[in-house]
């Protein structure tokens, strides 16, 4: 079958990976895999730093054809939103991940731009009461 | 908006973080510059804040201690009354518990009530917030027939969550203030649903 570009949205970063497209069913060589998204496929299963997570042995996770993206994300409990015929997808952040940290009760870090693009992290404020304000034009 | 009280309590080892959640940073500048704020003012275009603390509306606030640990989870307040009529959200209220805390005369909760009153997203809130993810990419690439899809799947999986569903309307060429929000906002309440999530007394 033909490959084709195929764009993987990896929590906001996009990746570009040839990939066989059938109706819903995409399938990346597990190079690519850990090129785009940094899980590589070893005798444990797909590792990323310190975690693996094993392969089913009676799954279609990887087959001589490459890797099932959509059951990739599920075997990482990872939401994904496909959209073969535009040949994107996003992966996503499990509620179990974003409820982990939250439990923890520390208040999540990130970087963003202000509007003349000068990036500012939550965790440059650490010593000080923060009031974190999200709002919209909308 | 919150500016003055920034300025109020700038003594009291205090700030504001405000984060604008539109579609680029031309669309909060007008707001942003009549406010003139000098704390931290930025621009969310991919909304990770609301992902990060599963935010589903604006205005959300989150309280953050000298520490970083959430003091009051995601709560609604506004800086000040100019939509009240319509909000029935009374910004005094909320103002005065934080200036109580911040000059150290009031606790706030304790780690136990934060727990209780915070709200963890679904599996459903976090395949929503994938929908959106892919819908604003294909939005930035001018794809916006195919990011229409996926602004309203997302808005299909978690329909409490406005941050999507009202949130891309602009990208959407909808107007979020004319009758298609009118209609969102009249089917979700006569539901018994309440559009703006305010934490308990």
């Amino acid at each position: 079958m033909r490959e084709e570009n195929f764009t993987i949205i990896d929590d906001g970063s996009a990746a570009s990976v040839p990939a066989t497209v059938r109706d819903d069913q995409i399938r990346l060589d597990h190079a690519d895999i850990k090129r785009a998204l940094g899980w590589e496929l070893k005798s444990e299963g797909f590792c990323r730093e310190a975690a693996c997570v094993p392969v089913p042995e009676a799954s279609s996770v990887v087959t001589d054809a490459g890797v099932d993206l959509l059951q990739f994300a599920r075997l990482i409990d990872r939401p994904l939103a496909l959209d073969a015929e535009e040949r994107a997808a996003y992966l996503g952040t499990s509620a179990g991940d974003r409820g982990e940290a939250l439990a923890t009760l520390q208040a999540p870090d990130f970087t963003l731009p202000d509007v003349e693009g000068k990036l500012h992290s939550l965790s440059d404020y650490r010593g000080q009461k923060i009031l974190l304000v999200a709002y919209a034009s909308w | 908006m919150w500016q003055a009280l920034y300025e109020e309590l700038a003594d009291s080892n205090f700030v504001v973080i405000s984060v604008a959640m539109d579609k680029t940073a031309d669309d909060a500048r007008p707001w942003i510059e009549a406010a003139k704020p000098t704390h931290p003012s930025l621009i969310d275009t991919q909304h990770l804040v609301a992902d990060l603390y599963n935010m589903v509306n604006v205005p959300t606030i989150v309280w953050i201690d000298e520490d970083g640990r959430i003091a009051r989870p995601n709560d609604v307040a506004f800086g000040r009354d100019t939509f009240k009529a319509i909000t029935g959200v009374d910004s005094a209220k909320h103002m005065n518990a934080l200036r109580a805390w911040v000059r150290g005369e009031a606790q706030a909760m304790t780690p136990d009530e934060v727990r209780s009153l915070r709200s963890l997203p679904t599996g459903k809130h976090q395949e929503a917030r994938a929908e959106f993810g892919l819908a604003f990419w294909l939005y930035e690439q001018g794809r916006n027939e195919a990011a229409e899809r996926h602004f309203l799947r997302g808005g299909e999986l978690a329909p409490d969550d406005f941050m999507i569903r009202r949130g891309s309307m602009p990208m959407r060429g909808i107007d979020p203030m004319g009758p298609v929000f009118a209609k969102m906002l009249e089917e979700w309440q006569s539901a018994g649903n309440s559009y703006y999530l305010q934490l308990p007394d």
